[in-house]
Order: C-alpha cells, then structure tokens, then sequence
C-alpha cells in the first residue's frame, strides 16, 4: 500500500541530502557517521531539521523533574515518550538529534539501502554446515540456570490473585515449582559460507595520517557489508613499501615507514596467502588494495600486472584498488591498472580525493555484487 | 462521517468492547463526543500520527521528518503508538492492530475520557467552529452543548487550499512560505478567543481640539497671566503627548500573527497559507495547556474502569504491567500522566476528607493533619469540577501541596557550567513549584508582542519580548527576525534582554545589528524592576 506520507517523506529526504532547498540544509542536525560502542553497537542519529522560531535557550531554561537524588547530583534518563497522547506528534520538537542504537547488521542494512548496494552472490562452493541455537519461547520444563524470572513470578502472581492467597497490603509473591518458566532454544543449522577480506596498504613515506584515515574509515564500511553478506569473514592485513609483511589490525592503521613503494612485493605476498590458506572452492577472497599510486618503476607495475593476470584475477570474486590522494598528488597506478583491465569485471578501481569520497568509492566497490 | 476518514472499521467482537466501555464511561458520569474508532495497521498509524493525528494535512517535509522518527523508533522497538485521540466532532480514535485485547480495552477506557476532557474543559471551547468552519466565539455557550469540531475536514480543506497554490506557484516557492510561517508559529496568544472582538475605537475623540487651560484674568492683564509664549509651550505639550498616544497598534498586541494578517502587505496566496498555519496553531494550544490534566484525566478513568468495572481476573496482570509502563518516570522529563493521575488522586482525598478550606489551612499540627479525616465526600465532584475549569497552570498553582511534592520526589534541575551537564539543583517547595509553572506558562515560549508597526516613522515593525530571566536563543532569533521581515517586507526590530542588557535585535533584509536600547527605555525598565 502506497501511503500518502511517502511523498512529504522522500521530500525530507531530498532536503537532509542536500538536493532540494539548500539553505534548509543548515538547519540539519546530523551527527558521527561511526561511533563504535561497547562490541558492536554503534549510535546513528537520526536527521532533524529545527524550525528556529523565538525562544529560549535550553540550558538557560533548566526543568523540573521527577525521582531519587540530592541536589548536585546529574540528571539522569533521556527524554522520554509515554503512551502516544492526543495529537502528540508535532507540537513537541525535540531539542536532540534522536539517537537510535543499531547493530552492525542494520547498520549495513542502512548503508546497502543507501547506496542501492545488491547482495553479493556467494561463489564458494563450501558445503559447511555450522548449527546454532537460538532462544526462542518458554517451556516449563529446564535447567535452573535457565530459569526465566520474570516469567516465573508473573506465573506465581497470577496463581496468587486467581487463588485468592495474595495480599495487596503485604505483597509478597513465591512462585512454586509449577510457576516456574524456562527460556527453551531450537537448533538451527545453516549453510556456511565463508569469506575473506586481504587488506593491503601502502605505508610508504608518501601516505599520510589523513591517507590512512580515510583507508580505516573506508575498511570499516566494507567488513560491516561483507560480514552482512557472509558469516564466516576473516580479514588479513598485509603493509608494504618497497617490501610487504603481514601485520595485525592494530598495527595496519598505525604504521607509517618512509621509503619507495614497490606493489608487486604486496600481491606476491597476497598471493602466497591465498595458495597457504584459503582454497578457491571454499572460499569468497576479496583482496583490497590501497595506495597513492606512486609505483617504484614501470617494471615492478608490469610484475603486478601479470601476477594479477596470472593468478590473483582467477581466484578471487573482486580485486578492488582504491587510490587515496596524498598531499604530493595522485600516481600512475590507477590507470596503467585500467588500461590493462579494462574490460575485466573481477578488477575494480576507484578514486578517493577526500573523506568526501568515501561513500562513492565504497559504492564503486560494492556496487557490482560480486 | 468524514469522508476523509479511512474506511478501517473495527472488528466486532471490538465493536461490542466499545459499546459496553462507553456504558460504563457514562456512567461513572463522563460525558464523552460519540467516539469512532478505527483500527491501524502499524505503518498507517504512523503516518497518521506524523500528521498530528489528522488523515489529510497540507504536503510538508515536516510531515516526513516526524514518519522517520516515529517509524524508526517504532522498528527498533524503542516505542509503540498505543493510541491516537482526534478532538472533533465525532471524536477520532485509532488502535494499533495486533495490540492484544487487554491493551485495546485499555486504550478505549482512556480515549473515553480524553474525549470528555475535550468536550468539557473550557480550554476546548476555543476549538469550536460555526457552520462555514471558522472560528467562533467560544463564550457563547449554548446549551444543550452540541459543538461543531469537525477539524478532520477543516485540515483535509487546509490541504487542498495549499495544494492548489502548489500547483499554480510551484511547490517550493510555497514550501518556503510555509516555513516562513512556522517560524513565527508560536506568536500567538492563547487567550485571545476568549477576549471577544476588540471594541471599534471612538474616532470622535480625536476630533476635541486642544485647548490648553488658561488663569482667569483681566483684559489688560491676560498677556502677563497668560504669556504666549508659555500658551504655546503648554499646548505643544498636549500635541505631544497626544501625538504620543497614536502609536499602532495603541496597546501592544500579542496576537502577531494575526496581526500580520491584517497589516503586513502579503499577496493573497500568501495571506491563505498564513492563515492556515494561524488556525492550525490556535487548533494545537489547549492540547499544550492541558497536556497534565488531559493525560492524567484519562489514567485516572482508564485505571479505574479497568480495575473496577472491565477487567476480569486473569488479565489483571498483563493489565498491571502496561500501566506501570505508562506511568513509568525518568529524570528530566516529568511524565504527564504520571503527575496528572497523582494529582487527581490527591485532590479526591483532600476533598473526601475535608482536607481545605481555612481550618485546614491554620492547623499547624502535623499529627492532627495526618488523621484529618471530615468524611465529605466530595472528592468526585471536584475533580470533576478542576476538569473543566483549570487548565494546567491554575492545576498545578492551586493544587500541588508541600506534601505531594516531597511524595513524589519532584525536584528542580539546572545546566552546571562546570561539570557540563544537568544536575539537580533543589528540591525546595516553592522553587520547584516556580520552576514547573514558568515551564508550563506560555507552553514554555517567550512573550512577545507587536509594540509598533510604525517605528522610527519609517514603516518598521518593531516587536518586544517581555523577559522573564530567560534570554532568548540569539541564532534562533536572528532567523525567526529573517522570517518576519519575509512576511513584513521592511525592516524588522525585536526589543530584548541579552546578557542583562537590553538591546534591539535588528534585521533590514540584508544583515543582522544588534545595538542597545535608547537611553531612556533602560532607565525605565530598571524604575520597573
């Protein structure tokens, strides 16, 4: 069903983006794209547009409230909704940006339906099957350390009203054996397909920290996709000048070497990986390459492309090169890649000039399905 | 029935829920607008309620930004709509499908009694509509009282009149103006369908001449007595002060908008959308002046019928659960229904015991005070009586005593520049009482008023902000001035207090002053403090 709201809706829409009605775009409260909290639960906020009319300003204002505390101590709890009352919506305009605490999955739920990103079509011929549990109901029947507490006492309390044993005045509620609930869980089993993510960078004296920022911000958005995608993903990192070693994540965004940079050393090394680890029937391989471009010679790039031609191109679903732009301008790589590749699917290539960039650059990636 | 109503009617072993909810209703003494419910998917009841509750408002972005918020919060299971109320005449009332039979019992009992609160609290009078759907003069009380509130078609014409201008100007062109407006939105006086129409001035006391008093005197003596000079002098001095007097509008006018539409220099379609947004403005203010009484109204009724009356033993519990989430309360914000409940409660019992009036007043014991007990039996009466004769302010500044406020565990809180954050600040009686009074007065928006139309002699509009402790937020403001010069078409001045100093807030169509007061207006308004 088509509702009407759709029309005032993808009109806000346009606005928050910056289509239509620039000079509303002001007034657009938005905040960090990335804001990882505890394991994997990150706070988007969710775009407001503030009709700035006369009046006063909040901190000024102050309020009144409700509940324990002694004077000094802060205020807790966050504007809160209760039950939706008469004409409610529209006479209230908040005074923060709503946050909403998501997971990684919806996370990438968000960013696929943003970018218009299709699913990826698994290659791996893996017949894995990893099984699960998940909890999914209530049984009587179970293991204490299942016990659900809730459950239980509202079971005992409603035994207590029905049988005329519970006093109002002294409201005390034991459950017995026949009140108690258990959580229950069922098995599922799923096919697994498994995946990986080979991270190479160039570290060399050229990439600075904004280079290496927008790599992380960017790395950060294609694992929340691919792990969207596949449930096994594992992410190797490779860093490289004028020699290529295998690092840690932490190590991968921190390093910074002076030096040449010679490619060819980090797809020899990504190619050893791959021949050790990763068989091409079981896996999705999805090498990533970042660098500014700047290759040692014409010779060591003429070895990159062939090892590409060789052996990377046929084993991996993707083999995606972002070029980042360094203060001492963008290389030649790019486009010797391109004009060797042109017609090759499996090899994508994007441009990244500023942080800007980054989400046409992850949509040039992802955007394929591959 | 609205042909704009959406044709979802309510299942039937509902319908007789309804029916008998509504018996019951009447007979505890509520007195309710015959009610329509219809029931909502979720979406469908999102969007309604991002339309304020209406199934057709004028198209705007606004409408959009509330759907995300509401449908986001809603799919991330952060809150459910339980229920929507329309105030119209049939009253409107949505229930979310899927919503288990406790729950629509539940939401039926307090719709029943918002819908009498709608037709009974003064506040909602202000609401009422004659026959060609303008605004009438709510003290004109018929009787019996049968309103017309039909606001459901009132809004769905507001719509086809911007649509039609949409059409004819382009939509951005008039989505721009409609912004415009609601920027200026909250100019508006609350009590002004209850002040009449303004009486027409006497135009034949402008036609007196001046004369100035003269001593008696002798012939030959009269240019001693009465020098020319000093003749002259006096009368300038009458001139003056008369001249003085002339200023438009002649007593400061609270009503800006309305104002606006009646002097600013606006095309006609921009006179239209004004107007829309002005009406619906007006239609919004009683929900805001009774947001307490009218949530706390309907939890009083919806508890009580439940418990008493439909409820039977084994839903008591689910029951339970969903009100303590209703009446849930957090710091910052006080929860309406939570306050307003207690408060009747108190009033009942206080009213039950005797627990007023001088006696009550002038009894310092507290141990007598504690076992106070009349046996009156008057508690229902006056809470029915405060439902229709206060609105949220004369609620809480005649109802809340020392005593509910420590039971409740009320308390003030205020920004701390040094740890950079809210922190309660006390739980003192009457400063927590002033605190909550000066956030409900005005619906916590500043006052503002048209001063003159004709400032400085040079057709500027000049309006003043009476300051209250509170400065007004200076980017806010600037914009609110930007949108009023659009409406205005000349330069636009706001008289106001920044940092302790008055200043005038100025902007001519190209950029923003902010320059100080006249000397005399200080001086003046420091005599007045």
């Amino acid at each position: 069903m088509s509702l009407r709201i759709d029309q005032d809706h993808s009109r806000f829409r346009a606005i928050v983006r910056g289509k239509i009605r620039e000079n509303l775009k002001k007034y657009v409260s938005h905040g960090e794209m990335i804001g990882r909290k505890g394991k994997d639960l990150v706070s988007i906020p969710i775009p407001q547009i503030d009709i700035p009319r006369f009046r006063f300003g909040e901190k000024q204002q102050g309020g009144t409230g409700q509940g324990k505390g002694e004077p000094g101590d802060p205020v807790s709890g966050q504007e809160q909704e209760g039950e939706g009352g008469a004409g409610k919506a529209g006479k209230d305009p908040g005074e923060h940006a709503l946050e909403v605490e998501v997971t990684l999955e919806e996370l990438a739920a968000i960013l696929g339906e943003e970018l218009a990103l299709p699913d990826i079509e698994n290659r791996g011929k893996s017949k894995i099957i990893s099984a699960k549990d998940r909890y999914t109901g209530i049984r009587r029947v179970g293991p204490e350390s299942l016990r659900h507490f809730k459950r239980t006492y509202r079971e005992a309390l409603k035994r207590m009203v029905a049988s005329g044993t519970f006093d109002p005045k002294r409201p005390v509620v034991v459950p017995m054996p026949d009140d108690k609930r258990y959580r229950s869980w069922k098995t599922q089993h799923e096919p697994v397909a498994n995946a990986v993510i080979i991270y190479m960078m160039d570290v060399s004296g050229s990439m600075g920290d904004e280079q290496k920022e927008i790599v992380r911000i960017e790395s950060f958005w294609i694992d929340t996709w691919l792990q969207s995608q596949y449930k096994g993903l594992e992410t190797r990192y490779i860093i490289h000048d004028a020699t290529a070693r295998e690092v840690d994540e932490h190590t991968f965004f921190r390093t910074r070497e002076s030096g040449g940079t010679m490619i060819s050393s980090a797809y020899k090394l990504c190619n050893d990986m791959i021949d050790a680890s990763y068989p091409v029937d079981e896996w999705n391989i999805y090498p990533f390459h970042f660098s500014d471009g700047d290759n040692w010679s014409m010779d060591d790039t003429n070895v990159c492309l062939e090892l590409l031609k060789k052996s990377l191109l046929p084993r991996v679903n993707m083999f995606a090169y972002g070029q980042v732009e360094s203060p001492y301008g963008s290389g030649q790589f790019i486009k010797d890649l391109t004009n060797a590749f042109a017609s090759d699917e499996r090899l994508v290539t994007s441009e990244i000039p500023d942080r800007d960039g980054i989400m046409g650059s992850i949509k040039d990636f992802l955007g394929k399905g591959r | 029935m609205s042909q704009y109503a959406l044709k979802t009617l309510l299942p039937s072993y509902l319908a007789r829920q309804q029916e008998r909810i509504e018996g019951i209703a009447r007979d505890f003494g509520l007195d309710p607008f015959p009610t329509i419910f219809e029931i909502l998917a979720y979406d469908q009841m999102t969007e309604i309620a991002a339309y304020g509750g209406f199934p057709t408002r004028y198209p705007h972005w606004r409408y959009g930004m509330e759907y995300e918020q509401l449908s986001k919060s809603h799919e991330y299971g952060l809150s459910k709509i339980y229920e929507m109320v329309i105030n119209n005449t049939p009253a409107y009332a949505y229930l979310l499908e899927g919503n288990s039979l406790v729950d629509q019992k539940l939401v039926m009992a307090h719709v029943y009694a918002h819908v009498d609160f709608f037709k009974n609290n003064f506040a909602f009078r202000a609401t009422d509509l004659d026959n060609t759907g303008h605004l009438t003069d709510p003290m004109a009380r018929p009787d019996p009282f049968e309103p017309n509130r039909r606001w459901i078609d009132k809004m769905a014409n507001h719509g086809a009149r911007i649509r039609r201008h949409m059409e004819r100007y382009g939509v951005t062109a008039i989505e721009e103006f409609i912004d415009t407006c609601l920027s200026l939105d909250n100019l508006v006086d609350p009590w002004r369908p209850f002040t009449g129409t303004p009486t027409p001035r006497n135009e034949d006391d402008d036609e007196t001449a001046v004369e100035v008093p003269r001593l008696k005197s002798k012939d030959y003596m009269e240019s001693f007595i009465n020098p020319a000079s000093y003749l002259e002098e006096q009368r300038k001095k009458i001139e003056d002060a008369h001249n003085k007097k002339k200023t438009f509008p002649e007593e400061p006018v609270r009503d800006v908008l309305s104002f606006l539409l009646q002097h600013a220099p606006l095309d006609r379609w921009e006179h239209d959308v004004l107007e829309v947004i002005r009406d619906e403005a007006y239609y919004f203010i009683p929900q805001m002046q009774t947001k307490i009484m009218n949530e706390g109204w309907a939890t009083y009724w919806h508890s009580k019928m439940m418990t008493e009356k439909i409820l039977d033993a084994s839903e008591i519990i689910d029951y339970a659960d969903n009100a303590s989430g209703v009446t849930a309360t957090s710091g910052k914000q006080l929860n309406p229904y939570k306050l307003g409940v207690e408060l009747y409660r108190n009033i009942q019992e206080r009213w039950d015991k005797g627990q007023f009036g001088k006696d009550w007043d002038d009894c310092d014991d507290l141990e007598v005070k504690r076992h106070w007990d009349m046996r009156l039996g008057l508690g229902r009466d006056k809470i029915f009586e405060v439902r229709k004769i206060y609105n949220d302010v004369t609620f809480i500044d005649e109802f809340l005593t020392p005593e509910f406020a420590i039971e409740q565990k009320l308390f003030a809180f205020s920004w701390s520049e040094r740890n950079g954050r809210f922190e309660i600040n006390t739980r003192e009686f009457q400063a927590v009482k002033d605190k909550l009074l000066s956030q409900l007065t005005n619906a916590g928006n500043p006052f503002i008023y048209v001063e003159d139309a004709n400032h400085d002699n040079r057709s500027e509009l000049m309006l003043r902000h009476r300051h209250e402790g509170a400065d007004l937020r200076p980017d806010y403001a600037r914009e609110a001035l930007r949108a009023l010069f659009r409406v205005w078409k000349r330069p636009v001045v706001i008289a106001t207090i920044v940092d302790d100093r008055p200043v005038y807030l100025r902007y001519d169509g190209k950029e923003h002053k902010s320059e100080d007061a006249p000397k005399a207006e200080v001086e003046s308004e420091e005599k007045e403090d």
